[in-house]
């Protein structure tokens, strides 16, 4: 470390070691107490961001108030949030917007996957894109006509076959027809399936790397998370991402008291970003995330009598 | 989920670096419980339900029984699971049906929680039972929504009624005339997901139910959800209320913590769980798994017991002898006897937790016929040579395949396969030696299970036994 740096950094905490105590001295703002610690963790657990993260994050942060002198209940939670937010892995957040390219939305039953690739082919769209959408969810009832209404409301082309056929077939259809029409946004919605399931994994597999094999753009894969979710979130995944080569994540649902904690534990864990969430039911409820933002979400409700 | 562990293992490993010490003492008892609380958190039970049922469940280990017990951590575990199991209440599957006719079925909940499947589903189990449902299709938001119930019932043979373009109390007042006039007995009212928060949409909710007046009204609860499933169901019981809950996903690994919150925080009782996606996926609720499922410790515990039942003392004496000086293919033979008894491997397998991903990965089954022919093997195999394995050569192993009709192939995976379980058998050994060291704690149980399926059944080797089945079965 050069000299300059530490000096720097010496100085730094100087400053906040005398602002905390002058926080002290003059009871400048509400001060942290040991219930604070307390309250914390439980706050941080019933985000669901996993009770051993909680401890973690809180043994660092009470280590970091002491290190850098931090008493006063802002300046603590400040540090709390940049502590988390760092947590999040930064990936490519351009996936979405790679010119062209090709993702696939994969995810447990239920999770918002169609619905958020109806938000994202009309936001494309208005942003001046080509997008094209394929129906590979071929296996839920009305999966196709749900996915048609998206298409209708983004005003997207959807491309599908009958109920029950071959899901990688629809997508070389899908690539096709991109290519045909000079689309250059691919996107393919897939069967929700869980990660437990060995056939249904192996079957997306397959969905995957025929996509992979025709495509002559990128291929990506999104997968969608519930904000609801708890700690099984970590095991979708890890399956999803061992099975499939994940690039990042969505969490949908937010628009709820949920907090969707276990993303940031999945981020960090497994190094995806998270590339946006989803905010409600309607078109445009779609919205980039931001690392800080989310975590300042997470831990409303932390003393609360501060605000 | 593997990465946990079980409750079971975790307080074995507390209590072990209590053990030496003697009689517990309160602090013991605490560290113990910060192992449930753990195991609770990480099953998705909420904070404040597990603050609770930790103190409660504390005062009943502070019982001399616990103290002084020499298995402590057998006891914890049973008390733990007794409270969870008498939390989650009983098995009330039965569907209150009332003498009106038609009667309604309400279900509510989140969106993509299940609702729309398991209004099919129990369409298909009262139409088994005789009645003629009808499905109402209320969800007028969601995109096909309609398109998707009418296509179900279709499947099944029952009758969707569905009301577009009008609103949905509508919709279910209609669809409960449409009953009337068709001789349908019972109308099942699907209704369009909703966040507790959602005013309107609560409101709607409420209305249907004003202009229905269900006979019963379920909620739809995903396993999978974490902690944020009190407020979800604290909101739905005030606003619409709701008489009982049906879980779904529950064919995941998710451990299912929230079953408990919702128990706890609304008293309301699960009545069904959703096992899948195909309409007969809909089993009664048995509290009694779904505490071992929240304690991931999966069906083990029945597993143990079936098995500790079948063990009679004969074999007990020869699991005591096969522990002393290894295992012999008599032994073997008794084991693959004794666990086609149980119902075959694949049975105890995929009672295990995570075993039916196994039995998955193995290809779908495990190939009984395989035990056929193992026990063939070892038919063939000279009185001596069953008793003494490692003078079986080349030449012994060539006349055992001709004398099974096998290749010589398979009479060496066989081999390879008993000298691996010896070997583990061999650890198991040195396992309970120490134990026995620290004050004779291989107790009859132990013994019985061991001779139940051969030293492959102690709980604390789970993970051991899942691998070996594993590799055997690859
Ligand atoms: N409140 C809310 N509901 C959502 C959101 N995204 C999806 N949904 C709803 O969740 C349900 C399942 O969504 P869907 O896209 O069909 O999930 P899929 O099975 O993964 O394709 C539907 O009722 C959607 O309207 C969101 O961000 N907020
Ligand atoms: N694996 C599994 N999937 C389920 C189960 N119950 C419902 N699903 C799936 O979850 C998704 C959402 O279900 P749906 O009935 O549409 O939910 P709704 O939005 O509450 O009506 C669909 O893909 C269903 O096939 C279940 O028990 N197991
Ligand atoms: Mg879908
Ligand atoms: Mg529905």
């Amino acid at each position: 470390m050069g000299w300059l740096k530490r000096l720097s950094e010496g100085l730094s905490k100087t400053r906040k070691k005398i602002t905390g105590e002058l926080n002290v001295l003059f009871e400048i703002g509400p001060q942290v107490g040991p219930e604070f610690w307390d309250d914390l963790e439980a706050t941080l657990i019933m985000a669901d961001i996993g009770v051993g993260a909680a401890e973690e994050v809180t043994s660092r942060l009470r280590e970091q108030s002491q290190r850098e002198g931090l008493t006063g209940l802002a300046e603590v939670k400040e540090a709390l949030v940049g502590l988390l937010a760092e947590a999040f892995t930064t990936g490519d957040y351009a996936i979405l917007d790679e010119r062209p390219s090709c993702v696939l939305f994969v995810g447990v039953n239920g999770a918002g996957k169609t619905t958020t690739v109806g938000k994202i082919a009309s936001a494309a769209k208005a942003r001046g894109r080509h997008p094209i959408i394929g129906s590979a969810d071929t296996f839920r009832a009305a999966a196709i006509e749900q996915l048609d209404v998206w298409g209708r409301r983004a005003d997207v082309r959807v491309v599908e076959r009958t109920r029950g056929s071959d899901p990688a077939s629809v997508c070389y259809d899908t690539i096709d027809a991109a290519e045909r029409e000079g689309a250059d946004l691919i996107l393919i919605d897939t069967a929700g399936r869980l990660h437990t399931s060995a056939d249904l994994m192996r079957e997306l597999q397959k969905v995957v790397q025929v996509t992979r094999k025709r495509a002559t753009c990128p291929v990506r894969v999104v997968l969608v998370i519930d904000a609801t979710t708890g700690q099984n979130g970590l095991s979708q995944a890890k399956e999803f991402n061992e099975a499939l080569g994940v690039d990042g994540v969505i969490m949908t649902k937010l628009d709820g008291t949920a907090k969707g904690g276990i993303a940031l534990a999945i981020s960090h864990d497994l190094g995806l970003p998270v590339l946006g969430i989803g905010v409600g039911e309607a078109i445009s409820d779609l919205q980039p995330f931001d690392a800080e933002e989310f975590s300042r979400a997470l831990i409303t409700g932390v003393d609360d009598n501060e605000e | 989920m593997a990465v946990f562990g079980n409750l079971s293992n975790r307080l074995q490993d507390t209590f072990e670096g209590l053990r030496s010490k003697g009689r517990l003492t309160e602090a013991d008892i605490d560290t113990a419980m910060r192992e449930v609380r753990m195991a609770l958190l990480e099953a998705d039970v909420n904070f404040k339900v597990v603050k609770d049922f930790v103190a409660k469940t504390k005062e009943r280990c502070l019982t001399s029984e616990v103290l002084e017990s020499l298995t402590p951590a057998q006891n914890v575990v049973k008390i733990v699971l007794e409270e969870l199991t008498d939390l989650l209440g009983t098995t009330e599957s039965k569907l209150v049906l009332t003498s009106r006719i038609p009667n309604v079925i309400m279900l509510v909940g989140l969106q993509g929680s299940g609702k729309t499947t398991a209004a099919a589903k129990l369409a298909n189990l009262l139409k088994a039972q005789g009645h003629a449902p009808l499905l109402a299709a209320c969800d007028v938001y969601r995109p096909a929504a309609a398109d998707q119930l009418e296509t179900l019932g279709n499947e099944l043979g029952v009758k969707v009624f569905r009301g577009d373009g009008q609103h949905p109390v509508q919709i279910a007042r209609d669809a409960v005339r449409a009953a009337v006039d068709g001789m349908k007995d019972i109308v099942i009212v699907d209704t369009a997901g909703r966040l507790q928060v959602d005013e309107a949409m609560m409101q709607e909710a409420a209305d249907i139910k004003a202009a229905v007046k269900p006979d019963q009204i379920l909620m739809v609860v995903d396993s999978m959800t974490g902690q944020d499933i009190v407020n979800v169901v604290t909101a739905f019981a005030e606003r619409v209320d709701f008489d009982g809950v049906i879980m779904t996903k529950l064919d995941g690994d998710a451990r299912g913590g929230g079953a408990l919150s919702v128990r706890s925080v609304t008293g309301k009782p699960i009545k069904f769980i959703s096992t899948g996606e195909k309409p007969d996926a809909f089993e009664v609720f048995h509290p009694d798994r779904m505490a071992r499922r929240i304690l991931g410790m999966g069906d083990m515990v029945s597993v143990i017991e079936k098995v500790s039942a079948q063990a009679d003392e004969e074999q007990a004496e020869a699991a005591a002898r096969m522990l002393q000086r290894g295992m012999t293919f008599d032994d073997f033979l008794a084991q693959l006897k004794s666990i086609e008894k149980l119902g075959g491997f694949a049975s105890i397998i995929s009672s295990l937790p995570g075993g039916d991903r196994l039995l998955d990965k193995a290809g779908g089954q495990i190939d009984e016929r395989m035990t056929k022919r193992t026990e063939a093997i070892i038919m063939s195999m000279t009185k001596e040579e069953r008793a003494k394995p490692q003078i079986i050569n080349g030449s012994r192993r060539a006349r055992i395949a001709r004398g099974a009709g096998v290749e010589v192939y398979d009479v060496n995976a066989l081999i390879k396969q008993f000298n691996q379980i010896n070997k583990m058998m061999g650890k198991m050994r040195a396992q309970v030696g120490d134990a026995k060291g620290k004050g004779g704690r291989m107790s009859k149980r132990a013994r019985r299970m061991m001779g139940g399926l051969g030293g492959l059944g102690d709980v604390a080797s789970q993970a051991e036994m899942q691998r070996m089945m594993r590799d055997m079965f690859k």
